[in-house]
């Protein structure tokens, strides 16, 4: 007979997104998930404690009168089994982390609990895709790239324009698109890799620096301004001097006041938790959410694992394709894209095995 | 935590249970005798012609032989004299020990466990106790200890208290009717309520090693100073580790806070009876919180004063969080010092919780922090409501639209 605790904790087991705030470490955030899990945990009843014959001094019986006071035995729970002795019935929840997030940037921030950590692994090798919203102010230049930091330059940008702005995005957007088809490892004059090319499922091949598969200006009031990016392989402070360089494209200088991620793969900003919201109910209700697209990370994974044993054969491939498909079309982008550029970036999740060169 | 062997005997000295005891050395004599039993029966070993059983039976002795530690733990030795025994005799009737062994340990080999004994013989049978020597946790101490099990009638957290060093071998070698009896009563008889007897014996153990000339010099030292009997009471609650300071640094803390806050004294006996761990920390932090409010926030004399006897915890406050959040309350709200000094609770407040909700005004234009103008929202409503009385009541909007708000931070 399991006891509730048991079965409560036997829910948690998956993967579900949290919205990290801004200024708080992700380690915080993994740490007061994992102590609101133990909580629910060790309030539920304990197991009954086991009983034990004791010898005690009762007064007597129906034979004789009450003054008499005789030994007897009866069963008593023994004290090693009580709470106060024993302890809380559970000390750890294992709590991963995925894609992680430093302080200053917000957004989804994927956690995986008990058998979900193995699917992170999983999913931190696969070829999603991470959307972020990221904030700019024209007109200085800080240390550390951020609007809170120490301030270098101080510039005009009366100059600057928006279509100065989108000219300079598609400039960065060209380099970035050379630098996918590069470490994508596909000769381009191939049929395969134009299809691959059309359908957006190019992805860097092994170790690659940060490559932007998406970007696009999507708000612009001088000073500020707001760029939305698809990237791959990326960090945060990467992201933080890619506004900065922007700025620099511009002759004047640019600060980033807000890293935001609203995708992580198939976690969105619109299901993620917030803080209200980290509680041992909630939690579970997100992991059965998100129970599907777990799944379908562990199947691919595996998969992945599977047929890299056996060599890739042509048949391997095309099924990974259909798959990556199926998936593909379940995931639709957030907002349409309307810039000029050479991938079209509809389909962001790509899981395509290794690519042979022909 | 690990309860050493001289506590363990001692506590085996004491008449606990019904059942006699055996002290430790008969323990270990009998374990040794188990062991000269097992040495005798290495030599049979080849002279035996059966297959299975010498296999099975010689497994077994390796086993034996492989963990002497196990002969610590009495309750095991007593069970595996059983099947020892059982072993002989098959080996018994089939082979002869006919070696020069002594007379006593093959008599006392032979006695089966099934044959009947006298009524004298019964009574001379000394049972081991089953308390092993040594233990990591008080779970095999808390039946047969007094002192143990009245303290978990009470509501003391015997599994936290074993976590820290040292204090599981303290607490089993204390003695309940000597050490622990008075000392509860003096609790009692100070006012401290039954209920908190056990949480406040969990966060400090040592008031029971604590002598009680000295914790009656300091209740007489407080009351001295005119704290009422109800006051005391309250503060020992409050902060379990009081009465372990001795009357000098008492003394010396409650002069420092009526020299340096420059209260009366009424109003010192209040913030320190609503806040004693004032009296139990180093001072140091606090004179770095009251520099810090003083020169690098620019409150007046009299605004930190206001400020402390409404809000003690200021003053033990960490100084990076409460240095970020008067900035920001301060610099982004642009609340004046006038205002913080009126509503002090506000810096006591988390600072995550003040910065989304005054965004969440800012963006629906309902940030208004001035008293004078309409629309105003004091400080400490902003601070203290429950998110969905927030709501509906400061920002006029549904709770999701805040939730939605904070996914855009």
């Amino acid at each position: 007979m399991t006891s509730q605790a048991v079965r409560l904790f036997r829910k948690m087991d998956g993967l579900f997104a949290v919205y990290k705030p801004q200024g708080v470490h992700w380690k915080h955030v993994r740490d007061s998930i994992e102590s609101n899990l133990l909580k629910a945990l060790n309030s539920c009843p304990p197991p009954a404690p086991q009983l034990a014959v004791q010898f005690q001094l009762l007064s007597g019986g129906e034979n004789s009168s009450s003054k008499d006071v005789v030994l007897s035995p009866s069963m008593v729970p023994t004290l090693a089994d009580h709470p106060l002795v024993t302890g809380p019935q559970f000390h750890k929840v294992h709590v991963g982390v995925g894609h992680r997030l430093d302080a200053f940037s917000s957004g989804v921030l994927v956690l995986g609990v008990g058998k979900g950590n193995g699917v992170l692994e999983h999913l931190c090798k696969s070829h999603v895709t991470r959307d972020y919203t990221l904030e700019g102010e024209f007109g200085k230049a800080t240390d550390n790239f951020t609007h809170t930091g120490r301030v270098i330059e101080k510039t005009t940008y009366d100059h600057v324009t928006l279509d100065k702005l989108e000219r300079v995005l598609a400039m960065i957007q060209g380099a970035n698109q050379k630098a996918l088809i590069m470490y994508s490892q596909v000769d381009l004059h191939t049929q395969e890799a134009y299809e691959l090319a059309v359908r957006g499922l190019l992805y860097p091949h092994g170790k690659s620096p940060p490559i932007l598969t998406g970007l696009r200006c999507i708000h612009f009031n001088p000073p500020h301004f707001t760029l939305e990016v698809q990237c791959v392989n990326e960090t945060q402070k990467y992201l933080r001097k890619l506004i900065h360089e922007v700025g620099l494209e511009l002759r004047t200088s640019a600060v980033c006041s807000g890293v935001r991620r609203t995708r992580d793969g198939p976690f969105k900003v619109e299901n993620a938790l917030t803080r209200q919201h980290w509680t041992a109910g909630s939690i579970i209700q997100a992991i059965a959410h998100f129970s599907k697209a777990t799944r379908k990370i562990r199947k691919s994974g595996m998969y992945k694992q599977t047929a890299g044993q056996l060599n890739s054969s042509a048949q391997v491939q095309e099924q990974t394709r259909s798959q990556t498909e199926q998936i593909n079309q379940e995931h639709v982008e957030l907002s349409s894209s309307t810039s000029d550029t050479v991938v079209d970036r509809e389909t962001p999740v790509t899981l395509s095995e290794g690519r042979t060169k022909h | 935590m690990h309860v050493c062997q001289r506590c363990v005997s001692l506590l085996l000295s004491r008449p606990l249970s019904a059942a006699g005891q055996q002290s430790t050395r008969a323990l270990h004599q009998r374990s040794h005798l188990i062991l000269l039993q097992h040495s005798t029966r290495q030599s049979p070993v080849h002279r035996l012609s059966q297959g299975h059983s010498r296999e099975t039976w010689r497994h077994f002795t390796d086993h034996q032989a492989a963990s002497p530690d196990v002969y610590n733990k009495t309750d095991l030795a007593q069970k595996k004299v059983v099947p020892l025994n059982s072993d002989v005799h098959r080996i018994s009737s089939q082979v002869s020990l006919s070696d020069s062994q002594s007379i006593d340990l093959d008599a006392a080999v032979r006695a089966s466990p099934l044959q009947e004994i006298s009524e004298e013989e019964a009574v001379q049978i000394q049972v081991p106790s089953a308390l092993p020597p040594e233990s990591s946790t008080l779970r095999p101490y808390v039946d047969k200890s007094e002192t143990l099990s009245k303290l978990v009638q009470l509501g003391v957290n015997l599994w936290e208290l074993e976590q820290r060093p040292n204090v599981g071998s303290m607490l089993v070698r204390l003695d309940f009717h000597a050490d622990v009896a008075p000392r509860l009563l003096f609790l009692k008889d100070l006012g401290v309520e039954e209920s908190k007897l056990g949480r406040l014996l969990t966060k400090n153990p040592f008031i029971l090693t604590e002598s009680l000339d000295n914790l009656e010099a300091r209740v007489s030292y407080l009351k001295s100073k005119k704290f009422s009997k109800q006051s005391v009471a309250v503060m020992v609650t409050k902060a379990p580790y009081l009465l372990n300071f001795s009357v000098e640094r008492l003394d010396n803390r409650l002069g420092f806070f009526q020299k340096q806050l420059g209260l009366s004294a009424e109003k010192t006996r209040d913030v320190v009876t609503r806040l004693p761990k004032l009296l139990c920390g180093s001072l140091e932090p606090i004179k770095e919180n009251l520099k810090v409010c003083e020169l690098e926030f620019g409150f007046r004399g009299n605004e930190m004063q206001h400020i402390v006897t409404t809000v003690p915890k200021v003053l033990i406050a960490n100084k990076r969080k409460l240095t970020q959040i008067f900035d920001f309350i301060h610099n982004t709200m642009d609340v004046p010092h006038s205002l913080i000094a009126k509503f002090p609770q506000v810096l006591n407040a988390k600072f995550l919780r003040i910065r989304e909700r005054h965004l969440f005004l800012e963006y629906l234009g309902r940030a208004q922090y001035q008293p004078s103008q309409p629309n105003y929202i004091s400080l400490d409503r902003l601070v203290f409501l429950p998110d969905d009385v927030f709501c509906s009541e400061v920002a006029l909007a549904a709770l999701e639209d805040f939730e939605r708000f904070q996914k855009t931070l």
